[in-house]
């Protein structure tokens, strides 16, 4: 994390099947910027994440790390710069959290090297980050949902990268470990100048934690701004299709569904 | 020392690890006393070790070194070559039921193998053709579920299952067809069968290339074991990689294949019992299933070969009759541990 990460994308156009997920999007990612992606069931957002990631390729234009073009970086040089949460997971096989935890330090070892010290303890930090210190050797079958949605975090953690994609990453979290955890992603974005783009359905969380917030419309068009000015009760009726009310606190807008 | 392992408790892990390990090297040292002491002709222990050194009794020396000691050596590497097989085909195709014939690799080379046995070629002809046989249901199953370009452990495990049942009827047909007094061989070979095995370098120096090639791997089969799009954010490759293990898997069942015929459970059952022990990550298994594998073969063919006066059952039966208690074992306790 000593040279700073700039993720952009120029020109993207993403479809699945005959639908246009986003056309001509161009966006950059500086250090210190948290994202939120909001928009509704099926408007593109983990395909977004995924591609930004180097998983999908686009259906035009292109996605680059520090001005270089993703296909022009292998896995691995990727992985050190781009943490990935996923939303959805294959059945694993038996383990420990540990252990699991531990194979986020993948792409920074060498084919025939154990984990060190340091390794263990970063590993040990992150499970403390999201609340899971104490657990290193439960078996992973063992875990609640949530439980297991924040080992899934910590591993992203341990991974180090400059810049987080997390989709939906408060999934299967109590108000507790949701605010916990964004809280500490958010101070780890500030101070260690990386970057955080989350997928979220909790405009509320985006409104707290997101310095920027980009919606994916079901037509296709995409706005993006910060998101004081993004937020705002008929842009989410437009978004959501659904009426939404304002509500001011001390904590700032809130809004809801009628 | 108590308070050490509580702060540092991946350190005790791996102890614990590698204590398991030293315990399968010493079951596979008595493994190879039991296969070089029984037999037709029983020998002791000292008998054994002194037949080994020198040739002071012609006969003892010489039913060590033409018969008991390269058929151990056999079975050994026939079972480690099985168990390395079906650990990475078990992370290739993200299916704890897979084993190294699921992909119907020893259908294509059990076909071949009894052509030539059929048609009357013995030794040597027999192993090539079985070889061949191999290699092509391989590339059969390559090039099929690549397709158009997608590739998934489910596309990639319906064209090898569906491969196999048809390279199945084909080894019917040949049975059916073939001269009643090759039967028994035919059978035998379906069976698995070490008394064929004559040369024990190619397998020998298959498994040790196996074993360099997989602990290099074993990293990143954690990696892959996590799912296939966590592994690429990870760092991994994931098409080459997993072309790679299944390249390699292929090449070790084949290899024990064309020695041994087929032999049931021991790629099933090796990787889940070291599972069970706590060998769950590849850098411990992979030891761990080469001296597992390769002394549970050595038990059975031991007592294949002399449990039943003058008749040699085929390790297959010992090995199903060991596999399947055990595997139903595990099945029964579900869920929770496989």
């Amino acid at each position: 994390m000593t040279e700073k990460c700039v993720l952009s994308c120029n020109d993207l156009h993403l479809e699945i099947g005959n639908k246009i997920l986003c056309d001509n999007l161009s966006l950059q990612i500086e250090p210190g910027e948290t994202w939120a992606v909001l928009g509704l069931n099926g408007a593109g957002k983990t395909t977004l994440l995924h591609t930004l990631a180097g998983l999908r390729q686009p259906d035009a234009g292109q996605v680059s790390l520090n001005k270089t073009d993703l296909t022009e970086l292998s896995r691995h040089d990727i992985a050190q710069q781009i943490g990935l949460l996923l939303q959805t997971h294959q059945d694993p096989f038996p383990g420990k959290v540990i252990e699991y935890v531990l194979i986020g330090r993948h792409p920074y070892l060498k084919a025939l090297q154990w984990e060190s010290e340091s390794d263990y303890q970063i590993a040990k930090e992150a499970l403390t980050t999201v609340g899971l210190s104490g657990f290193e050797n439960r078996d992973i079958q063992s875990l609640s949902g949530g439980e297991y949605q924040r080992m899934l975090i910590a591993m992203v953690l341990v991974q180090q990268p400059s810049i987080y994609l997390l989709d939906e990453p408060v999934n299967h979290l109590d108000w507790q470990h949701q605010h916990q955890i964004l809280r500490t992603l958010c101070e780890m974005t500030e101070q260690r100048t990386c970057s955080l783009v989350m997928a979220l359905h909790d405009v509320n969380l985006a409104a707290r934690y997101c310095s920027h917030t980009l919606m994916m419309f079901d037509d296709g068009h995409i706005e993006s701004g910060r998101t004081p000015e993004m937020l705002n009760t008929e842009t989410l009726k437009n978004l959501y299709h659904t009426s939404i009310v304002q509500i001011d606190s001390q904590q700032g807008k809130m809004f809801t569904p009628m | 020392m108590t308070t050490d392992q509580e702060h540092q408790p991946h350190y005790a892990a791996r102890q614990k690890a590698y204590l398991y390990l030293s315990l399968l090297l010493l079951i596979t040292f008595v493994s190879f006393i039991a296969a070089l002491t029984s037999g037709s002709l029983s020998l002791s222990f000292l008998e054994v070790i002194s037949a080994i050194s020198s040739d002071a009794n012609p006969l003892n020396h010489q039913v060590i070194y033409e018969l008991r000691l390269p058929r151990m050596i056999h079975a050994f590497t026939t079972g480690a070559l099985l168990a390395l097989a079906g650990a990475l085909m078990q992370v290739l195709l993200r299916n704890p039921l897979a084993d190294p014939y699921i992909l119907g690799i020893s259908g294509g080379s059990a076909v071949f193998a009894l052509i030539a046995i059929a048609l009357g070629l013995v030794g040597w002809a027999i192993s090539l053709s079985a070889f061949f046989g191999a290699l092509l249901a391989m590339f059969l199953v390559f090039g099929l579920a690549r397709g158009q370009g997608s590739w998934s452990a489910t596309r990639l495990l319906l064209t090898g299952v569906v491969l196999a049942s048809g390279w199945g009827a084909i080894i019917s047909f040949v049975l059916t067809i073939a001269p009643q007094n090759k039967l028994r061989s035919l059978i035998f070979w379906l069976m698995g069968d070490l008394s064929f095995a004559d040369n024990i370098w190619p397998s020998l120096i298959t498994l040790v290339i196996g074993i360099v090639v997989c602990l290099y791997f074993a990293r990143s089969l954690n990696v892959l074991s996590l799912g296939a799009m966590q592994a690429q954010s990870l760092g991994l490759p994931l098409n080459r990689f997993r072309w790679q293990l299944y390249v390699v898997a292929s090449l070790l069942t084949a290899m024990a294949i064309i020695q041994a015929g087929n032999i049931g459970f021991i790629g099933l059952i090796i990787p889940h019992l070291l599972r069970l022990m706590g060998l769950r990550d590849y850098r411990l298994l992979i030891p761990g299933a080469v001296l597992a594998g390769g002394s549970l073969l050595v038990f059975a063919d031991t007592v294949a070969r002399s449990a039943i006066e003058d008749t040699a059952l085929p390790v297959g039966i010992l090995t199903a009759a060991i596999g399947v208690p055990i595997f139903i074992f595990l099945l029964y306790r579900g869920v929770k541990s496989v």
